[in-house]
């Protein structure tokens, strides 16, 4: 489109930018706008293809198609240091500092240029008093806080002279008063000329702080819009739009069916630094059923999943009960010899053991069940047998049992251990992000399975943010915000709405008790 | 310039042809060494590296030498698979040696065939229950153990020196810091008319026991797990604590029988000076054997030698004994340094070093 001459072009602009990795559309046809002294918002769950957007803008990736304008000129960014030489700055999620060394040490040896160096204790003082960044420059970083060592990160790109400042999740390891201390920052940055471009799926955050908005979903960019105009249950409403199909798996719930997994007032303190700690959760899952857990990312999830499979130990047996028996103490072995079968999200070594044949994988989470030991040798021919019959059933491409985990692509590794927990034909399976990363024709075959084991009377929990699978999958749904869960509801009476006030959070919470369920 | 450039991937030629230029650049440097200190390189290199090769007492000495090394070196391979790093090889050695010298000492008449066994056992306790209080350090206050294991060192090394100069002195010694020797029913027993001695025969068949052990047991699938991915063993059940405890008193325990052995056979008597650092130079020997109990059995033979060498620059170039402790640190260094090239390439770049980009 042709730019006015008398109005100063955006700061930067994409337009069709379109990104393609082995089995997903990262980035499809994304347009983004960032104006002059303006705090973007870019929101969207996990894998809606944030992150990928701005490696690209920071040259860490190339883009596949579509053009970059910067400053009213089309450039293109081949790596990091042509990213920084056109004033672009960022701020990683994970931060890259050297424990040992002192802050004006570490921010000494992100600076490619050595004339830089001259006088770095007071450029980083003065930094550090005109945007509130308080920093000692002598202070070793394995002394400092997570936040301070995040500001030695914006001090690190602000010497620099940014004009646009990239924050990746920012506040996900801050306290709330850092968060409002970051803030005050960012808003001062602002108001000298430096545009940020703000990547969370935090949606009070983004309307408290950012003018602009662009909303990703799959890929695509959803909507623009201006976050203080619209509520945190409309923002959610946008980033999950949940295209709800006919449900061509779940079926009715037989009410008459005797439950199988029972959560009862279930508490646990997350045994993470900034986890979320689980608070009070009960409900419980019926044989052949299969609920959904969906919820926005970091809000519990994953703690939850410890707590099914038995690696936080639950405050008192009574918490859960498969079948009937109280199995809160367990571990996880005594809850896989009852009858449970559990995955976590992450694959790379949780879920699976990189570096170690599927054979040796499928004897990791299958020995207890199936038996795979004699006088406790590993019986190396049934695990074998039990690897390759997980691989031909479930397709899994691969050279065969022998073939190292970390060999084989993400959809290919997921259809193995879904597989290998599908065989042992659990009484309950509990699932994390089943279809994460994994293409369309595997997800299908996943689905499948999913449903046949269901229908034999297996209690399945699937705890997922992808809305569209839950609709597709389960009978019922419950939301998971700041580590509690929802009431389930079925999800033929799920709406959009319902979905998005439930995780809007804690405020949300509390209203969730006059919604129906 | 050069630069590092991932692969992606683990070069499989690279874990077997690491050690191997680890030990060529090591014999380089060593030449080098030896020039700054007056020696022609290549004699002396033959002097320390091929002479003691070259007798049958010599293939015999480095065999005595090679034993407590492989025996050390097995325990803690096995141990750093488990991701605990023991590095008090020395002090398990110790107390196992004073465990069962201590024993030997008390009941001096005693027949062999059933007393010698006994002996061994007590060594082998004793080793376990050092490395247990590293265990249980580690275990019950999440103290770290390279510390705790390196600190017992110390400890083990002041009661051997205590209990050799005090209690235990031989009364008939002259006033030497030694024990009386051991009597025969608590001697190790040696082979083929050379200095050779059980533990000799034992260091490779416990190789070979625990590679076995290591490789087919569903115990030692949960040691590799655990090293490789902890969370991956949590998801799958196994007990951290547990195998942190089997970990320990496994190469505690190998030191201890490691201890026993050389003091009731080459040794014979409890002196201040039963380990010239067995237990460190073992550290370097599960590490050039890749960790792996047949490696290992290579790896201590190399050290060995190592030791012979030392000697015999000592002899007959001059050189000072530290030319061991020179040659097993440089090689330790290239070693380390050269395993790099398992994960990453070596690429050449025109002009100025780049400055590694943050990774997120």
């Amino acid at each position: 489109m042709a730019e006015s001459p008398f109005v100063s072009p955006p700061l930067l602009a994409l337009r069709g930018i379109t990104k393609r990795f082995p089995g997903c559309l990262a980035n499809d046809h994304v347009d983004l706008t960032v104006g002059r002294q303006e705090i973007h918002a870019l929101l969207g769950e996990n894998g809606a293809g944030k992150s990928t957007l701005v490696k690209m803008i920071y040259g860490v990736m190339k883009p596949d198609a579509g053009t970059m304008t910067w400053d009213g000129k089309a450039v293109t960014i081949a790596s990091p240091a042509e990213a920084r030489a056109l004033g672009v700055g960022m701020v990683f999620q994970h931060f890259s500092l050297f424990e040992a060394l002192t802050v004006a040490e570490n921010i000494a040896l992100g600076l490619n240029n050595p004339a830089d160096r001259v006088g770095l204790y007071d450029k980083i003082a003065g930094i550090s008093a005109k945007y509130g960044l308080t920093l000692d420059p002598q202070k070793a970083v394995h002394d400092l806080s997570v936040g301070e060592r995040q500001r030695i990160e914006i001090v690190r790109c602000l010497l620099q002279n940014p004009k646009l400042l990239i924050m990746d999740e920012p506040t996900s390891v801050l306290t709330p008063q850092e968060v409002f201390k970051l803030f005050e920052t960012l808003r001062r940055l602002a108001a000298e000329g430096c545009s940020i471009l703000y990547i969370s799926h935090k949606l009070e955050e983004i309307r408290a702080l950012c003018e602009q908005a662009t909303i990703m979903r799959l890929g695509r960019v959803v909507a623009h819009c201006r976050p203080a105009e619209k509520t945190a249950r409309e923002l959610a409403e946008l980033m999950i739009a949940a295209n709800l199909k006919p449900q061509s798996f779940s079926r009715e719930r037989d009410s008459a069916a005797k439950p199988r997994l029972v959560l009862d007032r279930l508490t646990i303190r997350s045994n993470q630094q900034f986890g979320t700690d689980l608070k009070d959760i009960s409900f419980a899952v019926a044989q052949g059923e299969i609920l959904g857990i969906a919820g926005i990312a970091g809000n519990g999830q994953s703690e939850l999943m410890d707590a099914l499979s038995g690696e936080i130990p639950a405050g008192s047996p009574k918490n859960i009960l498969l079948d009937g028996v109280p199995i809160g103490h367990e571990g996880p072995a005594a809850r896989r010899r009852r009858g449970a079968c559990f995955l976590p999200e992450e694959r790379n070594g949780h879920g699976a053991v990189g570096g170690m044949t599927l054979a040796e994988n499928g004897f990791l989470s299958a020995n207890v069940r199936e038996v795979l030991n004699r006088w406790g040798l590993i019986d190396r021919g049934r695990s074998r047998n039990f690897a390759a019959g997980v691989i031909k059933r479930f397709d899994v491409r691969t050279t065969g049992p022998q073939a190292e985990a970390r060999s084989l692509s993400g959809g290919n590794l997921q259809k193995f251990l879904i597989g290998r927990e599908v065989v042992q034909q659990p009484s309950v399976l509990m699932l994390s992000q089943p279809t994460w990363g994994v293409d369309a024709g595997a997800a299908a075959a996943i689905y499948e399975a999913l449903t046949a084991l269901a229908e034999a009377g297996t209690a399945i929990v699937i705890i997922s943010q992808d809305l569209d699978e839950i609709m597709l999958l389960c009978s019922r749904i419950a939301v998971i915000a700041a580590g509690r869960v929802s009431p389930p509801m079925p999800v033929a009476e799920a709406t959009i709405e319902k979905i998005g006030l439930l995780m809007g959070g804690a405020v949300a919470v509390q209203e969730a008790e006059i919604v129906p369920a | 310039m050069f630069r590092l450039e991932p692969r992606g991937e683990r070069s499989t030629f690279w874990v077997y042809g690491s050690p191997v230029l680890a030990v060529a650049l090591t014999v380089v440097t060593m030449g080098l060494v030896f020039a700054v200190m007056g020696a022609a390189p290549l004699p002396a290199i033959e002097t320390f590296l091929v002479s003691p090769l070259l007798s049958v007492s010599g293939l015999a000495s480095l065999a005595v030498r090679a034993a407590p090394l492989i025996m050390i070196g097995v325990g803690l391979a096995f141990c750093y698979r488990a991701n605990v790093w023991n590095i008090g090889g020395d002090g398990q050695f110790t107390v196992g040696a004073l465990a069962g010298g201590g024993l030997a000492l008390l009941f001096p008449n005693e027949a062999f065939w059933w007393f010698y066994p006994v002996v061994l056992a007590a060594g082998v306790a004793g080793g376990v229950f050092w490395a247990g209080i590293v265990a249980f350090l580690k275990i019950r206050f999440n103290a770290n153990e390279i510390l705790t294991s390196l600190m017992l060192v110390y400890i083990a090394q002041l009661v051997l020196v205590w209990l050799v100069t005090g209690p235990w002195r031989d009364p008939q010694g002259f006033g030497f810091p030694q024990s009386a020797m051991f009597s025969a029913g608590a001697t190790t027993p040696d082979f083929f008319g050379t200095t050779m001695h059980l533990g000799c025969i034992l260091a490779p068949l416990i190789a070979l026991g625990v590679w076995q052990i290591m490789d087919r047991t569903v115990l030692g699938f949960q040691l590799r797990v655990v090293g490789q991915a902890p969370r991956a063993a949590r998801y799958a059940g196994f007990s951290n604590a547990r195998l942190t405890w089997i970990a320990l008193a496994v190469s505690g325990g190998l030191a201890g029988l490691a201890g026993i052995i050389e003091v009731t056979g080459p040794i014979g008597q409890l002196t201040t000076g039963i380990t010239p650092g067995y237990g460190f130079t073992a550290v370097i020997v599960a590490f050039l054997g890749r960790l792996h109990p047949v490696g290992v059995i290579f790896a201590g033979l190399l050290l060995a030698l190592s030791y012979l060498g030392g000697d015999a620059a000592q002899i007959s170039l001059g050189l000072p004994n530290a030319i061991t402790g020179i040659f097993q640190g440089v090689l330790l260094f290239y070693l380390l340094g050269v395993d790099v090239l398992i994960l990453y390439r070596l690429k050449r770049v025109r002009g100025v070093l780049l400055v590694a980009e943050p990774a997120e």
